[in-house]
Formats: C-alpha cells, structure tokens, sequence
C-alpha cells in the first residue's frame, strides 16, 4: 500500500486524533491513502464511525501493544 | 473560553429524583444505540462529535435555551469541545459531563435499605451507569460486602467512615458482565475473599470456599450471612439471607426478569437448575423476604428511595419469569432469543478468575456497555 501521508496522533485524546485527520485528509488527493498511528482507543470505534459518515474509506487497521494504525482512502 | 462542567454525582441526583436533562451525547450512533444515561425524563440528542468538528450549526437549532443541556461523550474531552462551541455561540445553559460515560459507568450511589438486628445496618450501592447492584452489611465495627463491583476503594472508604473494617467478600457467583471488586477488597483489608467452589474451578488465587448453609457473623451483635446454594445463572450461583429478611439473589432472580443461564456458554446443562431454584429453593422460602438482587435493567424497578429490592411474595405474583406454569415453555424462553451477550464477557471472566490482569484503563473499557445477564 502507497501511503501518501502520515499522521502522528500518538498520546492526543478525544477530540483530538479525529479533528487532526479531518485537517490532514484535506492535505490529500481523493483517492490516496492517509496513515493514521493512535493510541486512544477510542479512536477506533470513532474512525471508523467518521469514514462512514464522510465518505471516506477505511482500508485498514491493526494493533501492535496499544498502538492503533489507521489507513484511510480518501473519498 | 470555559466551559461549566456536571458531575455524574448531579446526574445520578437528577435520574433518582425523577428531574428533567436534556442529554446532548456526542458519541457515535452505535455507542448511544447500545448504552446510554437513562433519565425517566431525560430528553436525547445524539450527533457524533466528528459531525460538529467544523461548528455546531447542525444543531443549533435543535439544542434548548430554556433548560440544562448536559454534553456527554466516552471519557469527557469531545463532550468539552462541543460545549466549547455551544457556549461560543451563546448558549448559558450548556454543561460539559465530567469524565464522561466512564465515569457514569463507575459512579455507585450508596442507599441505606434497613437497620439491622442490634444496630446493625445494610447497604445498597447502585451502579446507575452499568444497573449492577452491590451490598453492604456492618455490624459493630465490622463489614461484609457482597458482590462488590470493580471500585474497591469505594467500599473500603465507605466502610471506614462508618466506622467498620471489611472483614468478608461475598461473591454470589463468578460474574460475567463487570469486574468484581471483592479479590481487591480482601487484599487490601485482609478480608475473607469468599466465592462459590463450583464457579471457582480455574481460579488462579486463594478464596474461601462457600458451601450451602455456611452461616457467617458479621460483628459480635451476630447478623447473619446465610449461603443458600441456588445454581442457574451459573453452576455455582449462591444466594445469601442476611438477618432472615434479606435475600441477595445476585443473578438469578431480577424484580423484573429473571438470570441467563448461558453467559459461561451452558444454557442447555443450567436451565434445570435455574427453574429448580425459581420454581423450589426459593418458592420454599419466607414470602417477606425482601429481594435484593446484583442487578436491575431499566429505571422502573428503581423504589422511590432509590433502591432496587421487593419482597419475594410480591415477585412471585408480578415476575413473569417466576409464572411460566409449562416446562418447555420456561426452557425455550431461556435458552432462545437471548438478548446479546455483555462487551467482552469473556475476558471479564478471566479477569475474575486472575487468569489475566488487565490495567485499569483496559478494565474500564471491557467493561464499557450496559449489563445483560438477565431475560424477561
């Protein structure tokens, strides 16, 4: 996967991780893939719940000890 | 600009006393579907936070000016944000929920329920965020707990300022949907950690085994923790009858319902059991008994004092699950069309039985959601 961005959202609370992907993902073309490396795990359920809702694709995610990566299409 | 903030304290005022709340939860829609602050006159709004990043526009009109608004999310910090920006745009009656549904989910309201023989007193903490119920007696500078949830220190503290040193946990069973508090409870007091042996099978600690009939004195004005094996929910669930008038059911008779029997995956092996104990053991016991169980699902059971409890003679005429006459029926209505299984059950058994130790923060989360142990 050709990651055309990444986003460093490490230690950032709620609101934060997703305010912070909003701005990155404008920063991109449709179609590219944003990474996103939280480690809020709220951020899970709420990413996923914003793609849907915005149209955006969420390609992937794994967890490695409390570390979540995102990668997201964009839409 | 800040942001005034509503303790869960104030909330759990408002839901007991019947108030008025305009819930505003910024959560996303799965979060709220599944679990949410019950009010019987709470109104809801629910828009994910991540929909109100760019400004509140999409709410502005549907967010009241004439009464409290309290703004919830997971933990309090997008709660805070959109408060933030309600204020921003001139609404004065707009609080930010402190700690957010976590802390909801741990806030315990303790409500005294009766004095007891020679001074003695016993205590209800009702879990409003979760509907887990917890008990303690104290007599004479002694405490016992029985199904303490996960907050140790709230017993022990609560203890303390009575007075009393906990000197027994009581668990009715190995629970399935919260993480109980009573093996944190004997370490830090040196109480006795009591559990049913047959729920204890793979337990990886030191407990005391509770047989039927153990009878056990709390303080030396002898109230009496009474063990009446009554299997159903669990293999091993035990009830207790404190001071011959109260009847700790833990999960397996409700004031509206009654337990599952599939939650450690044997529904089939069980619901012999749990009718036996439904329909005999406790159709055996004294009408007057006052039932005081682990665990209530919606608002209506709660008394006007706020406590959850009825006496079993009124259970057995209201209660549908203790009026199902036909065997088969009784089997299928629980064994069938169970309502879904807790968040991570699974895990939360293991924890309890300490064959893993999650952190705090990871206990929190796997006990994030409303409690199912019961069917109706």
């Amino acid at each position: 996967m050709d990651i055309n961005k990444t986003l460093d959202a490490k230690g950032l609370a709620c609101p934060m991780p997703i305010v912070k992907t909003k701005k990155a993902i404008g920063d991109i073309e449709s179609g590219q893939i944003l990474e996103v490396v939280a480690t809020d795990a709220g951020a899970k359920s709420d990413l996923t719940a914003w793609c849907k809702s915005s149209g955006h694709e969420l390609v992937d995610m794994n967890e490695d000890d409390g570390v979540f990566t995102f990668y997201i299409k964009k839409g | 600009m800040s942001v005034k903030t509503m303790n869960v304290q104030e909330i759990a005022k408002r839901v007991v006393n019947k108030e008025d709340l305009f819930v505003l939860d910024v959560r996303n829609e799965d979060a709220f579907e599944d679990w949410k602050m019950e009010g019987d006159n709470f109104e809801y709004l629910n828009v994910p936070y991540f929909d109100l990043i760019e400004g509140i526009e999409p709410i502005q009109d549907k967010v009241p000016t004439d009464r409290d608004v309290a703004v919830v999310c997971a933990k309090g910090g997008s709660s805070e944000f959109v408060a933030e920006q309600l204020v921003e745009a001139g609404f004065d009656n707009v609080y930010s929920v402190e700690g957010g549904m976590k802390a909801w989910s741990e806030h315990l309201e303790p409500i005294k329920i009766a004095d007891l023989k020679e001074g003695g007193e016993l205590y209800q903490f009702v879990r409003l965020g979760k509907g887990c119920l917890s008990y303690m007696v104290i007599s004479d500078g002694e405490a016992a707990t029985i199904d303490a949830v996960r907050m140790a220190d709230v017993f022990i503290n609560f203890a303390e300022e009575k007075g009393a040193k906990i000197t027994h946990a009581f668990d009715t069973h190995l629970h399935a949907d919260h993480i109980s508090g009573g093996r944190e409870i004997a370490e830090k007091t040196g109480a006795t950690y009591w559990l049913p042996p047959k729920d204890a099978t793979e337990v990886q600690f030191d407990y005391k085994p509770l047989e039927d009939g153990e009878d056990v004195q709390i303080g030396s004005s002898k109230i009496s923790v009474q063990a009446l094996y009554s299997p159903g929910h669990t293999i091993g669930s035990t009830s207790f009858i404190v001071d011959d008038q109260y009847l700790m059911s833990g999960d397996i008779l409700f004031v509206d319902s009654i337990g599952r029997p599939d939650l450690a995956g044997l529904a089939e092996d069980w619901v012999g059991d749990l009718r036996e104990t439904l329909y005999k053991r406790y159709k055996d016991l004294s009408d007057e008994l006052v039932v005081l169980p682990a665990h209530y699902m919606t608002n209506d059971e709660i008394n006007e004092d706020g406590s959850v409890g009825k006496k079993l003679g009124e259970l057995y005429q209201e209660n549908h699950g203790l009026n199902v006459e036909d065997e088969q029926e009784f089997r299928r209505m629980v064994t069938e069309n169970l309502p879904p299984q807790p968040n991570a059950y699974q895990e939360i058994r293991e924890t309890n039985m300490g064959k893993i130790s999650p952190e705090t923060e990871k206990k929190r989360e796997m006990e994030i959601g409303p409690n199912r142990c019961a069917v109706k």
